[in-house]
């Protein structure tokens, strides 16, 4: 029994943590004001360039290395079109998740059904991790797990109580105020499209070189979708992402656990989206105020304009 | 400025405009709604580019293409707009332009020293107050403070002191002193002529997008420069008749509201208009003018107390209920409350009426009527906008406050609630309200006027009550000689039993 809750404990951190690494980034580039619909297609070719990059290198470090950087080049679109081009933001992101899920499936249809050698090793916190249970489900994990756990703290801390945090909110709430306050919007938002590019491509190998370790097209089943979906449950604060990822990653697991119950297996993998409605449908009956989404969020913002 | 002009849609908002200014000087810029002025300085302070002409500083050609390369030579601006983050503190607002920041823990670091600046200058601000919770005065407090705090060599003031108190102008423009004979540069745009005299060395007036004329101000008088603006003779003090007041129409009856923060902003006041009656609220900005009026006309929820007009009870009805039994509301925060900006003019010009029958039928838009109607609106209340086919907030602050006037004044309203009705008007445009406003209150209409101008109430207002953290000091016949120690009263410090 023991052995369950452990198992089953440590695979809901396991299963939340991609989502936690995207939703740090979606956070940080809609505080900023802009609306990135593209995290689908970014994750995607940050995993197939995770795993080509360890594949050949069989270092798993430089694969997650190249799946950043990757990620953020790739964000180069989104950020040319609705920052530079002030074009819709929404047609934009869509066209990124759909151009990132087919070149990921190109570059990675040789890599399909062959396993990687090495992967992300778990890295067990030296003294914690000897402690049963409750510690050996926290301390014995892989490092994309610490990593995005002290990321989601940056970014909480450099939001709120730091000048750049103060820039980065104020262009997603008044850009216009903001340019007057000599500060460069533009340059701001292209930052925070590119970090959230990163982020994305770090799940993205997350989920090709820890997660699993093999390459198949698709792998993302939807996970870019519960990051935007996340990001609203966060209301838009890294600290609550966390809460968010992991009570999603529980629901992912629940598949699993339920499955063998004779429960449609159709039924369940609806379940992370329909707990994403009822999410919504209860923040939204509640005080709206709180919703205090960024207030200038998705609108193109022209200079020069009243 | 050397032959500056810009353009907007291929209409001229500035043309072939030459503008110097020295150091240790203040330069009045003066010109109707719409003359152009703003937009001269927006582009002086790089928010746009103009279309011809260059600027000059200190004889050497510079570029400003964005309001980060003015501020690094040393620019300054109070912008007419507030250019403030709504969902931020002052704080965070003060903190994202100046250039000394601390990076970490900004807001706390600088909290003390904004709190003894503005004490410094009379300006008091609570920085941790978020801007939206702010009334529009003290919103323009934290505008002003936002741009002295960075230190500025050249500093332009647009508009700085239309919601601001007669007293806290004075202060303002103590530091303005202070600041010109330390060798700064000022320039400050003005609708209110006695401290464009009091206290600048030289004016410049911009008539449609040209500069009419210079002046030293030791040269000429209050009337020279009106006409300068207008054209024409502007008449300053207007004849109010007495007329006896007559049945009663807003009748509020121990009202408490609550601010956005859940204390008490109006603490149980009562108080009847007349109809033939100008009543006038005066006070300090953020005493609960603004809770008191959003109560009146149905935006913010009664905690105690009944309002009723025409004898029919309104105590938290919706907004929509209360415009119908004859509330009109001219908001203070004009862009934010007052109109749509994105909207066309015309489609503003109905907006709370669009559900009457002349501009709708069965649930489709009469357009044919609504553009009539806000033609006649463009013509009576002359609104300089080149068609009623533009965006709203392309037009300038001074004719989005006219539109809103006619909007809420032609339907001929029981009663007008106007908090600043003539924020941003031009000399001719103030004239042509206060007109309009004596003219409803002579055909039998009620107005509700809430202002920080005391001149503006002396001269409209039948009684006066001056309102203290919630409370009201007094009210008083606009004639009772107790009125000098309305000052007093503004303050706290004084209370006059009501005659
Ligand atoms: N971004 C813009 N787009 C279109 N038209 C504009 C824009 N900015 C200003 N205009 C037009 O330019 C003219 C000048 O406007 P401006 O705001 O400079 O006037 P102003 O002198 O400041 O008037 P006020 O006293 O009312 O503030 C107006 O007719 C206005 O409609
Ligand atoms: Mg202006």
């Amino acid at each position: 029994m023991e052995d369950i809750i452990v198992s089953v404990a440590q695979r809901t951190l396991i299963a939340g943590t991609p989502l936690l690494l995207g939703t740090i980034g979606e956070v940080i580039c809609e505080r900023s004001g802009i609306l990135n619909l593209g995290v689908e297609g970014v994750m995607s070719v940050g995993a197939v360039t995770a795993f080509i990059v360890t594949f050949y290198t069989q270092n798993p470090w430089l694969g997650l290395m190249a799946a950043i950087l990757a990620g953020m080049m790739i964000s180069v679109i989104h950020a040319f079109a609705s920052v530079s081009l002030q074009s819709n933001q929404v047609v934009s992101g869509l066209a990124l998740t759909m151009l990132g899920l087919g070149i990921s499936g190109l570059a990675g249809k040789s890599y399909v059904g062959k396993p990687l050698t090495v992967k992300m090793n778990t890295f067990a916190v030296p003294y914690l991790a000897d402690i049963p249970i409750v510690w050996k489900i926290f301390f014995d994990q892989s490092p994309f797990f610490y990593m995005a756990l002290l990321l989601a703290l940056a970014a909480w801390f450099t939001l709120e109580y730091t000048e750049l945090g103060i820039k980065i909110r104020s262009a997603g709430e008044n850009p216009k105020a903001t340019e007057a306050q000599g500060v460069n919007v533009a340059l701001i938002r292209y930052g925070c499209i590119l970090l959230g590019g990163g982020f994305s491509g770090m799940a993205g190998a997350n989920l090709s070189i820890s997660y699993s370790k093999s390459w198949i097209e698709g792998m993302t089943a939807g996970r870019g979708w519960i990051v935007i979906a996340l990001t609203i449950f966060a209301l838009w604060n890294p600290m609550r992402a966390v809460i968010g990822a992991f009570l999603f990653g529980g629901i992912f697991v629940l598949q699993y656990l339920l499955q063998p119950l004779g429960i449609s297996p159709n039924f369940l993998a609806m379940l992370p989206y329909l707990a994403t409605l009822l999410v919504l449908l209860m923040i939204g009956l509640g005080d709206s105020k709180k919703l205090n989404a960024p207030a200038m969020l998705g609108e193109p913002y022209k200079r020069g304009e009243r | 400025m050397a032959g500056i002009s810009k353009f907007f849609h291929g209409i001229p908002a500035n043309r072939d405009i030459n503008l110097t200014i020295e150091a240790g000087e203040i330069l009045g810029l003066l010109g109707e709604n719409g003359a152009g002025k703003t937009t001269l300085m927006n582009i002086l302070y790089g928010l746009y580019q103009p279309d011809t002409g260059e600027i000059r500083i200190n004889s050497e050609v510079v570029r400003i293409t964005s309001p980060l390369e003015s501020i690094n030579m040393g620019i300054g601006m109070v912008h007419q707009h507030f250019m403030l983050v709504d969902n931020h503190s002052a704080a965070e607002n003060i903190a994202l332009g100046y250039k000394k920041v601390p990076f970490f823990f900004p807001q706390k670091k600088i909290k003390e020293d904004i709190v003894a600046f503005s004490k410094k200058f009379n300006l008091e601000i609570d920085p941790l107050k978020k801007i939206w919770q702010l009334s529009a005065g003290e919103q323009q407090r934290v505008e002003i403070i936002k741009a002295l705090f960075n230190g500025a060599d050249l500093l332009i003031l647009d508009e700085p002191t239309s919601v601001l108190t007669p007293q806290e102008a004075k202060d303002l423009f103590r530091v303005l002193r202070d600041m010109k004979r330390a060798g700064h540069l000022i320039i400050l745009i003005s609708h209110k002529l006695d401290e464009i005299m009091d206290l600048c060395d030289r004016v410049t007036v911009l008539q449609k997008g040209q500069i009419v004329g210079h002046a030293d101000t030791v040269d000429v008088d209050k009337k020279t420069l009106a006409r300068m603006m207008v054209g024409r003779d502007v008449i300053f003090d207007i004849q109010r008749d007495k007329i006896p007041p007559g049945s009663r129409v807003l009748h509020v009856s121990a009202v408490t509201v609550n601010s956005d923060k859940g204390y008490p902003a109006v603490k149980g006041v009562s108080f009847d208009i007349h109809k033939n009656e100008i009543f006038g609220i005066a006070g300090v900005s953020g005493n609960g003018q603004r809770e008191l009026v959003e109560a009146i006309t149905g935006l913010r929820k009664l905690v105690a107390g009944s309002i009723s007009v025409n004898d029919k009870d309104i105590t938290n009805q919706s907004p929509r209920k209360i415009y119908n039994s004859g509330v009109s509301h001219v908001p203070e925060e004009r862009i934010k409350f007052g109109i749509a900006p994105g909207l066309y003019l015309y489609e503003n010009s109905i907006l709370k009426q669009h559900h009457l029958e002349q501009y709708s039928k069965n649930s489709l838009l009469a357009y044919g009527s609504i553009k009539s109607h806000a033609k006649s609106l463009v013509d009576a209340f002359q609104v300089l906008t080149p068609s009623i086919y533009v965006q709203t907030k392309d037009l300038s602050g001074g004719n989005i406050q006219k539109l809103i006037l006619g909007r809420e004044i032609s339907h001929d309203p029981a009663l007008l609630v106007a908090a600043h009705p003539t924020y941003g008007l031009d000399v001719g445009a103030t004239e042509y309200l206060r007109k309009q406003l004596l003219k409803q209150r002579k055909a039998g209409g009620a107005v509700l006027l809430v202002s920080e101008d005391l001149e503006e109430i002396f001269e409209l207002c039948d009684r006066i009550a001056i309102i203290f953290q919630g409370e009201f000091m007094g009210i008083l016949n606009s004639d009772d000689p107790q009125m000098e120690d309305i000052g007093l009263m503004m303050a706290g410090s004084l209370r006059i039993k009501s005659t």
